[in-house]
């Protein structure tokens, strides 16, 4: 099967600042692949990269098979995208939002409107489904931000540090959610400081400094830096290059 | 174009639930066009001058009577002696003093001249030059009718006068609102136009919803337009507000065409559009956006347009630069079609310029834009 996301010595500079080194790595379909970093390791600019947002330097990447130099427009439309600030609309309602963007991914009117009482229902916004989004808990608004992201059944969805500034449990639902969308087949890239998050993911990659320290299960990387916890081998990592 | 028209619903529910901007917008320019045409005019009436009449003769008392009886002056104090004048003028409600000095009238009836002082307060320059001349006038007036009456010297052929007759072409009254209504439309257009779209563009990249939107299909082109669009229909309607109003209730006479004044309004419209666009690519934050149109463009406008000081009074300098200003080349298209009458035959080279400056800023807000939000 083709692999959902592919670079080969992807690099981005800004002047004389390197902020991705030459990264290397794939996305099997329907992996959820965690991708970790401290703040300011590269990991936005890599993610960047791959949406589009961005053009590479030198290297090479591709998102479901698509070419990200020439192919960008194809990768937008198989694409879904979530940052940490989650993309929705406070004054809008959940369900003006997610016509909004159902809309312009160029879904059908009918679809829309099915689709529309799928998410409410499934969140169980039908109290709220017509009051301004504005007004609901953070925790129902990055689940509502990831239904969203998804309403165009996209081959691979990326998370820029989704659940950042909700409690444990909340983030345990977010994580049952994106679970589901996996297991439909789609492949989650996330950003996350979280450890526990870390944990949850099929495979993690560790960015230091814009290069890719380790990639692997997160139970294999915990092995190979003898640690028993995703923490653990972060502060190795990071400890070990970036401070002195 | 079904996502676009997506997206330009979207647009649409920002600006009918922002309901406070949606006052300011339509209450602005109703507060500014009845402020401007009715409270603050250049217009005199009923000035409170004082007279020394140091004179006490005939002619004095008559060209007193007629100063009081044009509308223009209300009398509020008689002096008695020079040295009164500059203390009235210091309480600060006496704006004009007429002096007649002694053996006014003797002078006047045995050698056909005479002297009458005015002094003015010109600490309100505009005020003081606009008293002068309405008395000057009044007095000029008194003194071509004069000879003709029995006053005429015995044997003296009263001496042959050259009276200076100005007459106010297009606004006979100097009204003022026919001044300032074109001026209060090019400021409101700018603001709704260039600031709003400046600033929902800016809320969008702090909110962190343009990066969604960069990531979806949406094109820029798409996005931009998307963006001009309601704000676009929402300007011509304020445009056509300010044109009613100033036609039916500050009666400015529409002596041109509709259609034409509707089509500059809308080129007019563009260019602010655009501005907004350059604007939204330097700034990030909405606060940013706001400050950025105010003093590039808020500013510039109300000073250097020719809204509130004629352009032919400043230094070489500001009237080089008051070219750039587009609100200067509206304001001059708009009072050409609204109150000469002119046709696109005279008003082409305005029109010309504004064509060319929404050209080039929209290539230029473009340009900028891209790298920015890449």
């Amino acid at each position: 099967m083709r692999n959902a996301v592919t670079t080969n010595k992807l690099t981005k500079r800004f002047g004389d600042f390197v902020a991705t080194d030459a990264i290397t790595f794939t996305v099997a379909p329907g992996e959820i692949f965690g991708f970790l970093g401290a703040n300011g390791a590269g990991k936005t600019t890599a993610m960047r990269m791959l949406c589009g947002l961005l053009k590479p330097t030198s290297g090479t990447a591709t998102v479901a098979g698509f070419d990200v130099y020439t192919q960008s427009e194809q990768i937008k439309q198989v694409i879904g995208y979530m940052s940490q600030r989650f993309s929705l609309y406070d004054d809008l309602t959940p369900r003006e939002n997610i016509r909004f963007y159902g809309g312009i991914y160029g879904l059908k009117r009918a679809d829309l409107k099915a689709k529309a009482n799928a998410i409410i229902e499934e969140l169980e916004l039908g109290s709220v489904a017509d009051k301004l989004t504005g007004s609901l808990p953070l925790g129902w608004k990055q689940r509502l931000a990831f239904s969203v992201a998804l309403i165009h059944e996209p081959k691979v969805v990326f998370l820029d540090e989704p659940t950042g500034g909700v409690d444990p449990i909340t983030r345990r639902h977010f994580w049952d959610m994106i679970y589901a969308a996996a297991h439909r087949g789609t492949t989650i890239f996330v950003t996350t400081h979280y450890m526990d998050e870390a944990e949850y993911c099929d495979r993690v990659s560790i960015m230091v400094d814009g290069q890719i320290k380790a990639l692997d299960t997160p139970g294999a990387l915990k092995k190979q830096f003898g640690v028993d916890s995703m923490d653990g081998v972060f502060q190795i990592l990071a400890r070990g290059t970036s401070t002195k | 174009m079904k996502r676009f028209f997506a997206f330009v619903m979207k647009e649409f529910y920002h600006i009918l639930r922002d309901r406070r901007t949606l006052l300011i917008l339509f209450g602005m320019p109703l507060a500014m066009v009845l402020l401007f045409g009715f409270a603050l005019t250049n217009e005199i009436k009923n000035a409170r001058i004082a007279v020394l009449d140091l004179d006490h003769g005939q002619h004095s008392r008559q060209i007193t009577d007629r100063l009081l009886s044009s509308g223009y002056f209300q009398l509020t104090k008689t002096l008695t002696a020079y040295r009164d004048v500059e203390a009235t003028f210091r309480q600060g409600n006496v704006k004009l003093v007429v002096v007649f000095p002694p053996n006014f009238t003797r002078n006047y009836a045995h050698d056909g001249t005479a002297q009458v002082q005015l002094l003015a307060d010109a600490s309100e320059q505009n005020t003081a030059i606009s008293l002068t001349n309405y008395a000057t006038n009044i007095i000029q007036t008194y003194r071509t009718g004069a000879p003709a009456t029995e006053q005429s010297p015995p044997g003296a052929q009263p001496p042959m006068q050259i009276t200076v007759q100005p007459r106010m072409v297009f606004n006979p009254e100097l009204a003022g609102a026919f001044v300032f209504v074109p001026g209060v439309m090019a400021m409101v257009l700018l603001l709704v136009s260039a600031l709003m779209t400046s600033v929902t563009i800016a809320r969008e990249k702090e909110t962190g919803t343009m990066e969604v939107l960069m990531v979806s299909p949406l094109s820029q082109i798409q996005i931009l337009f998307g963006k001009m669009l309601p704000y676009l229909l929402l300007s011509f309607l304020n445009g056509v507000m300010i044109i009613t109003l100033g036609v039916f209730l500050l009666n400015i006479p529409l002596n041109g065409s509709l259609g034409l004044l509707l089509s500059e309004t809308l080129l007019f419209i563009f260019v602010a559009l655009a501005i907004g666009l350059l604007i939204s690519a330097i700034a990030d934050t909405q606060l940013v956006a706001m400050f950025t149109s105010m003093l590039a463009m808020l500013l510039p406008t109300i000073f250097l347009s020719g809204f509130l000081f004629p352009i032919e009074s400043m230094p070489r300098v500001l009237q080089v630069i008051s070219n750039i200003i587009p609100a200067k080349h509206f304001i001059i298209i708009v009072k050409g079609i609204m109150i000469k009458g002119t046709g696109l035959n005279l008003l082409w080279k305005p029109t010309l310029i504004l064509f060319a400056m929404a050209t080039v800023l929209t290539i230029v807000s473009l340009r900028k834009l891209k790298p920015r939000l890449g």
